[in-house]
């Protein structure tokens, strides 16, 4: 390499690079944002704005009817009335696996990371091997199952469905926390006079709690965005979910490019709020059940 | 001895709510699909309740359909994974660099993750529609084609316009793994290597790409088994469509078992399907031992 000796030259290149650095970010930021953009857009926009050609990318008017039939529409076989509904079963859906697989997987975990039982290793192995299971390989006689015990179409028993992909995850990730604590802690405790479970609950729980607090947002996510037994296992509104609904806009109804988009939009809305506002948790979460360092 | 069987017994007590959830769901359809391999159990057939021995696992290995459905899963699986490990380290370098608007390109980065599946499907599928789509709009406007293009209604193109989609959400997902990794390399090295006079590209070659490395395996083990087994984009994209050209093996297995009711031969696949996942699963646990150790 030239010795560059003059500083001026030497910034000169410098601020070549940052302005190529600027461009390319602009680029991912455009690449990142402009489809977001424009389903915003397009929920907004009047529906022979839509379907004009040539297509205007800035509409003279906007609507927000379509948002107001989501939170307003009282007919039942009207898509807004049963995207709204949707909306509900996946929060209701989403919540309950989230508590649920947290208490339940969150205990076993500390067991993987800190207590000696035989077959740890081979049911660990197991245990990654469920997570990544495709439920096609489940599915005919789960639907059989579930359906000769009248438990189809039904919001609990897809919890159930749900927590058992979903704790494994969190059983994954968690032992991986709950393994660096030093194991220090849990002796001082124990000649403190505490019990294994108190020591479980007051040192080690607030301890690992930036990574419940991760691991519990992946698990509300994959509820929320669950597609493929929600599809065999909810028919009606009692279960239907809003990824199911939001298939049906695309299919079932007539295509209307507008309602498609609100239904993105209102879909998007929690896991985008939650992605954001929890970033430094999630990337924890995520890092930590895939690279350790 | 007595404190052994009271460590078994506590470990019992803290991961049986966790097993009796995940084996009780799984246990039973596991198995069952398996029978399904081996006895025919088609309701259509006219050899139903006999037994088949392997012939379902033959009949799958020597028939034209699977190892089409098999190209098409391995185009997308490479494809896709390709993209988002080869895009994902490229964006984090950028991203790893000091310029103007870097921390809010680091923030923004991670929403389109955050889409559920299901909304980001709906979105592509509606901005390359063919009749009103705003990406036919734009690239008339800047004269890239003459005319409208049905890009999912081409067999040519509708594979891409999926592999487009699922890089556009699952790109920031590497992009954060890299970026994890990129922040744990220790500076110094670089300031050394750099008096040394060693070169951008040297620098990358020799201390990013090796330090890089662990990271760029789990995400192409962990994307692969993903992609391998994705049904949500396809099927509400293309569902299958248009001439089979997006048939992967998941999808014709959701297909067999839903619309054509064979079950055994759905099962065969989904076990096919399994036992890949199962070997990927294998290869992803020896490389985090191997990291570890």
């Amino acid at each position: 390499m030239k010795n560059r000796k003059h500083s001026g030259r030497m910034s000169s290149r410098k601020k070549r690079i940052m302005a190529l650095e600027m461009f390319l970010g602009l680029l991912l930021a455009i690449t990142v944002l402009a489809p977001i953009a424009w389903m915003f857009l397009s929920s907004v926009m009047q529906s022979v704005d839509l379907t004009a050609k040539p297509l205007k990318l800035i509409p003279e008017t906007v609507t927000f009817e379509r948002y107001r039939q989501i939170f307003q529409s009282t007919t039942t076989s009207d898509p807004a009335f049963v995207f709204r509904i949707a909306l509900k079963n996946s929060f209701i859906i989403a919540v309950s696996v989230t508590v649920l697989s947290l208490v339940i997987g969150t205990m076993a975990a500390y067991a993987f990371a800190h207590v000696r039982f035989r077959y740890k290793g081979g049911l660990m192995m197991l245990i990654l091997f469920t997570y990544m299971l495709p439920p096609a390989a489940l599915i005919i006689p789960l639907y059989r199952i579930y359906s000769s015990l009248h438990l189809l179409d039904k919001k609990f028993p897809l919890v159930i469905l749900y927590l058992s992909f979903i704790i494994p995850f969190i059983i994954w990730v968690m032992q991986d926390f709950f393994g660096s604590i030093s194991k220090s802690f849990e002796e001082a405790a124990q000649v403190d006079g505490a019990t294994r479970f108190q020591t479980l609950l007051y040192i080690f729980l607030p301890i690992a709690r930036p990574g419940a607090v991760a691991t519990g947002i992946l698990a509300f996510l994959m509820s929320w965005d669950e597609f493929f037994y929600a599809l065999i296992f909810t028919s009606s509104l009692t279960s239907k979910t809003m990824t199911i609904a939001i298939e049906e806009f695309n299919g079932k109804f007539t295509i209307d490019y507008g309602m498609i988009s609100v239904a993105g939009i209102l879909g998007s809305l929690i896991p985008v709020l939650i992605t954001v506002i929890f970033q430094k948790y999630i990337v924890m979460g995520m890092t930590a059940g895939g690279v350790k360092e | 001895m007595r404190l052994r069987k009271e460590e078994e017994r506590y470990a019992l007590k803290l991961i049986s709510p966790s097993m009796i959830v995940v084996f009780g769901v799984i246990i039973v359809p596991i198995v069952t699909t398996f029978i399904y391999t081996l006895v025919n159990i088609d309701p259509l057939s006219a050899h139903k309740g006999e037994f088949a021995g392997l012939s379902f696992y033959i009949k799958a290995l020597t028939s034209k359909v699977f190892w089409e459905d098999l190209g098409r899963t391995l185009h997308f699986t490479i494809a896709s994974t390709a993209i988002e490990t080869v895009l994902g380290m490229l964006i984090a370098l950028l991203l790893n660099q000091k310029f103007p608007g870097v921390k809010f390109l680091r923030s923004i980065i991670i929403i389109p993750w955050a889409l559920p599946t299901v909304v980001n499907g709906s979105l592509w599928k509606l901005m390359l529609n063919g009749e009103y789509g705003v990406i036919n709009a734009l690239l008339v406007r800047f004269h890239l084609i003459s005319s409208y293009q049905s890009w999912l209604g081409n067999p040519k193109t509708a594979m891409w316009c999926i592999i487009l989609a699922d890089a556009w959400k699952m790109t920031p997902l590497a992009v954060i793994f890299f970026l994890a990794a990129l922040q744990g390399i220790d500076n110094t090295i670089y300031e050394a290597a750099k008096v040394d006079g060693a070169g951008a590209f040297r620098r990358f070659q020799a201390i990013t790409l090796p330090a890089l490395k662990p990271t760029i395996m789990v995400i192409v083990v962990m994307r692969t088994v993903e992609k391998f087994k994705a049904f949500d984009i396809f099927y509400l994209m293309t569902r299958g469509g248009p001439a089979n050209s997006t048939k992967t093996l998941m999808y014709d297995t959701y297909l067999q078992a839903f619309t054509n009711l064979n079950y055994s031969e759905a099962a065969t696949y989904a076990y096919l399907i399994a036992l890949v996942v199962a070997l990927m699963t294998l290869i992803y646990v020896k490389l985090m031992n191997r990291e570890e150790a």
